[in-house]
């Protein structure tokens, strides 16, 4: 009530205006950097002497409608891959971390196999477990085989597993000890109290380096392509190789940024949020 | 028979004894007020009722069922047993009414509703109806310590261990929480508070326990323990609290 029927001091009001120049003058200065710097890199690129060679050859319109079809269905691959790959690798990842906090002689295998799985595949490069699970294994002949397609996004979901089983396991072990006995003096059992207190607060605080992973997952689907499967990079790699022109790769190139986008948006608005909430107190 | 009884209770940390042979004995409807010098071991003591540590030597009975006993399952202890600590301790990820209902409706297994129910009344009775649907970190340090309180309430405990529940606290919330503990006393709930408010536990104990060197080393009703102690470390300790004006 009073502050609305305040009428501001000469100094308060003299202030007011001079922070409402300074907006308006950093505004000025911000577009006008801006536009010189563009402009000057518009003029440097087309003005090189061999501009007109790399725009064929990279920027061809024609050529890049032709391969949009076929880009595109790839493209669907690694869409659908990603989808896939990201749900199981972040189900592994959980699985795993929760294996390595428990607690007791019992499950001293099941903690020693989970931390040597996390060792493993977090050292072994993704292209070598590709190559032994979709060239290695088929060539077992056993019964029942899964198509290649199939064991590539197994590759995928081993490594990244290991990846986010550490993420999972540093939220937990981030969680204060004060909430475990909280939770254990009211009569939980220790499943109940990483269910319903130490998981959800967990993964809150994970979300953001969770979210992070599965971004680089969706540039690294398009690796089982090395198998057989074509992904949106092959497709523009075969339509390279028909028009000797590389438009084809700048074209997928677009469409995976694209495609991040959404992705990317939505991980810096979790990590704002999550940020906002441990300065909120 | 008493609600409680510790015998010889033994407890170190890398060398340090922090309880070393310590007995205790609490009857129904008793409130027991432990005092004792930082670090002489009350929390210690408190965490140990509840098996949340591990005993190095004694016995701890609840209702004369022998609980420090390994084959006990410590869940089924707990659940007879409401703690509250000194820094609340609230699930963030909850709200108020979430935090109260959690147990009732996953250890004892209640339908949402009625523990929903059950809870508002308790939120109701202590003027915290309002903040049953706001997340902790929206409510002052004495509203979360109440929240904290009910939520061990809501389990139906045999017994109540409170370990420095105002030391947190700002001076003018100190009241709020003080008057619930008191309350609680009135319907006879059976407790062992852990306290450097002298003058409340002077109003509210029963009996009060100095803790010293590992062990209780004076106990008795408050007037004579406060009063007119006995015990030399007794004395000292009370002459510095008198010192820093908290007497
Ligand atoms: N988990 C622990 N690990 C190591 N030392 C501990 C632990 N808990 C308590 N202590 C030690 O035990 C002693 C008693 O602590 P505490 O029971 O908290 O005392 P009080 O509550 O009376 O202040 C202190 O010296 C403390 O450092
Ligand atoms: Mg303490």
């Amino acid at each position: 009530m009073s502050l609305l029927e305040h009428t501001p001091s000469a100094a308060q009001l003299r202030r007011t205006a001079y922070r409402r120049r300074q907006t308006v003058r950093s505004v000025l200065v911000a577009a006008s950097s801006t536009a010189a710097l563009g402009t000057l890199l518009v003029l440097a690129v087309t003005g090189a002497p061999g501009w007109d060679r790399v725009r064929e050859s990279f920027l061809d319109p024609s050529i890049a409608r032709d391969a949009l079809p076929a880009v595109l269905a790839g493209l669907w691959l690694n869409v659908r891959l990603l989808v896939c790959c990201a749900a199981g690798a972040l189900l592994l990842g959980l699985l795993i971390a929760l294996l390595r906090t428990l607690r007791g002689p019992v499950f001293f295998p099941v903690r020693a196999l989970a931390a040597g799985y996390t060792y493993t595949f977090r050292g072994l490069p993704l292209i070598i477990v590709l190559y032994v699970l979709t060239l290695g294994v088929p060539g077992l002949r056993l019964q029942g085989m899964p198509p290649v397609l199939v064991l590539g996004g197994l590759a995928l979901v081993l490594t990244y597993g290991g990846y986010l089983a550490e993420v999972f396991r540093a939220g937990i072990e981030s969680i204060h000890p004060s909430q475990l006995a909280a939770a254990r003096s009211l009569g939980l059992t220790y499943r109940q109290t990483m269910r319903h207190v130490v998981l959800p607060q967990a993964v809150r605080r994970v979300a953001p380096p969770l979210l992070n992973d599965v971004v680089a997952l969706q540039k690294d689907v398009g690796l089982v392509s090395l198998a057989g499967p074509i992904d949106a990079v092959r497709a523009a790699q075969i339509a390279t190789a028909e028009t000797f022109n590389y438009t084809p790769y700048i074209l997928a190139g677009v469409l995976f940024v694209l495609l991040a986008i959404p992705l990317i948006a939505v991980t810096d608005w979790v990590t704002l949020r999550s940020a906002r909430r441990q300065s909120g107190g | 028979m008493p609600v409680l009884t510790c015998r010889g209770l033994r407890k170190e940390f890398g060398g340090h004894m922090v309880l070393d042979g310590l007995d205790l004995t609490v009857d129904e409807h008793q409130v027991v007020a432990l005092i004792g010098a930082s670090g002489s071991g009350k929390s210690t003591l408190l965490r140990c009722v509840n098996l949340l540590e591990e005993l190095d030597d004694g016995s701890i009975e609840l209702d004369g069922e022998e609980i420090s006993d390994p084959r006990v399952d410590p869940d089924l202890v707990r659940r007879r047993i409401g703690m509250v600590f000194q820094s609340y301790n609230l699930f963030p990820h909850l709200t108020v009414l979430e935090n109260i209902t959690l147990a009732p409706r996953r250890v004892h297994r209640r339908a949402r509703a009625e523990a929903d129910a059950q809870a508002r009344e308790l939120l109701d009775r202590v003027g915290l109806g309002a903040k049953a649907d706001a997340y902790p970190d929206r409510l002052s340090g004495g509203q979360q310590q109440r929240v904290a309180i009910v939520r061990a309430l809501a389990n139906s405990p045999r017994l109540m261990l409170l370990d420095e529940v105002t030391s947190a606290l700002d001076p003018e919330l100190v009241g709020e929480v003080l008057t619930m503990i008191r309350d609680l006393k009135a319907d006879g709930m059976t407790m062992v508070l852990a306290t450097h408010e002298m003058g409340f536990a002077r109003e509210v104990a029963d009996q009060v326990c100095f803790l010293d060197g590992g062990r209780v080393v004076e106990a008795g009703p408050p007037a004579q323990v406060l009063g007119e102690p006995t015990q030399p470390r007794t004395r000292q300790f009370l002459s510095r609290i008198i010192e820093a004006g908290r007497l």
